[in-house]
């Protein structure tokens, strides 16, 4: 008896421990903490250029993450890109005025869409959309644009 | 002539003996399925068997885990301090245990440990014919005996799973941040925005769901259909390895291609 006693003790530790590790990757490893899907609304913002902005890219106000990216479509009428955005429930006093540009977190960093707060009264709400967007910088245009430039000086 | 007939003879008697192990072994399963209720009706069991194949295989994967773990550190911290992105360190470890190594090697330690032991204790029941004992007496062996032993299988297997990857963070966490100055808040603030909990830790726990099912499946129908000699056994024995190893790494590429391709 008290060796079977002490078995179901040992594999009441045992099945405690994994489930305490399968805790342990579900807390501290993985995004659970920041998760909170669903819990918000969601704006449109169209781009000339969406650069690299993957669907789940965070969006962000004063570099606080206030919402993630949660779709990306092309307009084949107008040639734009449209991404929705989905802002957390509790950030529900944004002007609809405005500015989505496009960053990049470091030279070689993931990109993402920053927020800069506009003046105008009205709020955003669900299904509105952001009139205001600036494109994600392509290097390449970049590039091009300067080597053009420091030509145009050499021939003058 | 002839030795062409002997070829096609062969070929055609291996075929044939193949497909009928494949039978055998999933009629098999479904009976160890079946018997499901057993374990409702005994759970004391499969209490024993949880232990037999979970408990005493703990150390194993803990201290197995964080050996990888450690190594993954080191590995990880050389190859990415060439990039100037140490702070990725963290990501790099918990994706790879996560995703892969964790269950992966999990299973290969719990084919070497458990498999090896489950296939050699069944074999020499069925060798010492203790299972037609059982029958003998009206007792179904396959209920009695191995289907307590596939469940303690099935229920250990993502624990143990889940130790050695947390284990293995915990590695990687003291040779990065304790001996090679990662700093402490980004390995896990950076661990925690890229690790994905349906993505990585779902997708991580199934497939040791299904290496669980797996190896024991082998272990437990290597054991049962052994030819019951002492060579036989060690036969056995072997085949349970090898082939848990092999159903291991190639359901292994399968589920990651379902997975996380796109």
């Amino acid at each position: 008896m008290t060796h079977q006693r002490h078995l179901e003790m040992m594999v009441g530790v045992f099945v405690a421990a994994g489930i305490v590790a399968l805790f342990f990757m579900a807390l501290q490893v993985s995004n659970l903490g920041s998760i909170s899907d669903e819990e918000g609304y969601n704006v449109t913002a169209r781009f000339d250029n969406i650069g690299g902005i993957k669907v789940k890219a965070p969006v962000t106000m004063a570099g606080v993450k206030v919402g993630r990216v949660t779709n990306i479509e092309f307009d084949k009428e107008t040639f734009e890109a449209v991404a929705t955005l989905n802002i957390e429930k509790r950030y529900d006093q944004i002007p609809d005025d405005t500015f989505a540009k496009i960053f990049t977190a470091g030279l070689l960093g993931e990109q993402y869409i920053g927020l800069d707060a506009g003046g105008s009264d009205i709020y955003l709400e669900e299904g509105s959309s952001l009139q205001l967007t600036q494109s994600a910088l392509v290097l390449e245009e970049v590039i091009g644009q300067f080597l053009f430039s420091k030509a145009q000086e050499g021939s003058e | 002539m002839k030795s062409i007939t002997n070829f096609f003879a062969s070929l055609g008697s291996n075929v044939m003996s193949a497909v009928q192990k494949l039978g055998r072994a999933h009629m098999l399963f479904f009976q160890m399925v079946m018997g499901m209720d057993e374990i409702l009706r005994r759970p004391s069991l499969l209490i024993k068997q949880l232990y037999y194949v979970g408990v005493l295989s703990v150390i194993l994967i803990s201290l197995s885990g964080f050996f990888v773990g450690m190594v993954l550190g080191l590995q990880g911290y050389y190859t990415l301090s060439q990039f100037g992105a140490e702070a990725t360190l963290g990501v790099m470890v918990a994706a790879s245990l996560v995703r892969e190594l964790g269950p992966v090697v999990t299973a290969l330690l719990f084919a070497g440990r458990a498999g090896s032991a489950l296939t050699a204790e069944v074999g020499l029941m069925k060798a010492t014919e203790q299972l037609s004992g059982l029958e003998m007496m009206a007792v179904n062996p396959v209920r009695r005996v191995l289907t307590p032993r596939l469940f303690g299988g099935i229920f250990s297997m993502p624990l143990l799973a889940a130790m050695f990857s947390m284990f293995g963070v915990l590695g990687g966490w003291f040779v990065g941040v304790g001996l090679l100055g990662v700093d402490d808040g980004t390995y896990w603030s950076q661990m925690q925005t890229k690790i994905d909990l349906h993505e990585d830790i779902y997708n991580g726990v199934i497939k040791s769901i299904v290496f669980g099912v797996v190896c024991t499946w082998i272990a437990l129908f290597e054991g049962y259909d052994s030819t019951p000699t002492s060579e036989g056994l060690s036969r056995a024995t072997t085949r349970t390895v090898v082939h848990s190893a092999f159903a291991i790494l190639g359901l292994d590429f399968i589920l990651t291609a379902i997975m996380f391709g796109e």
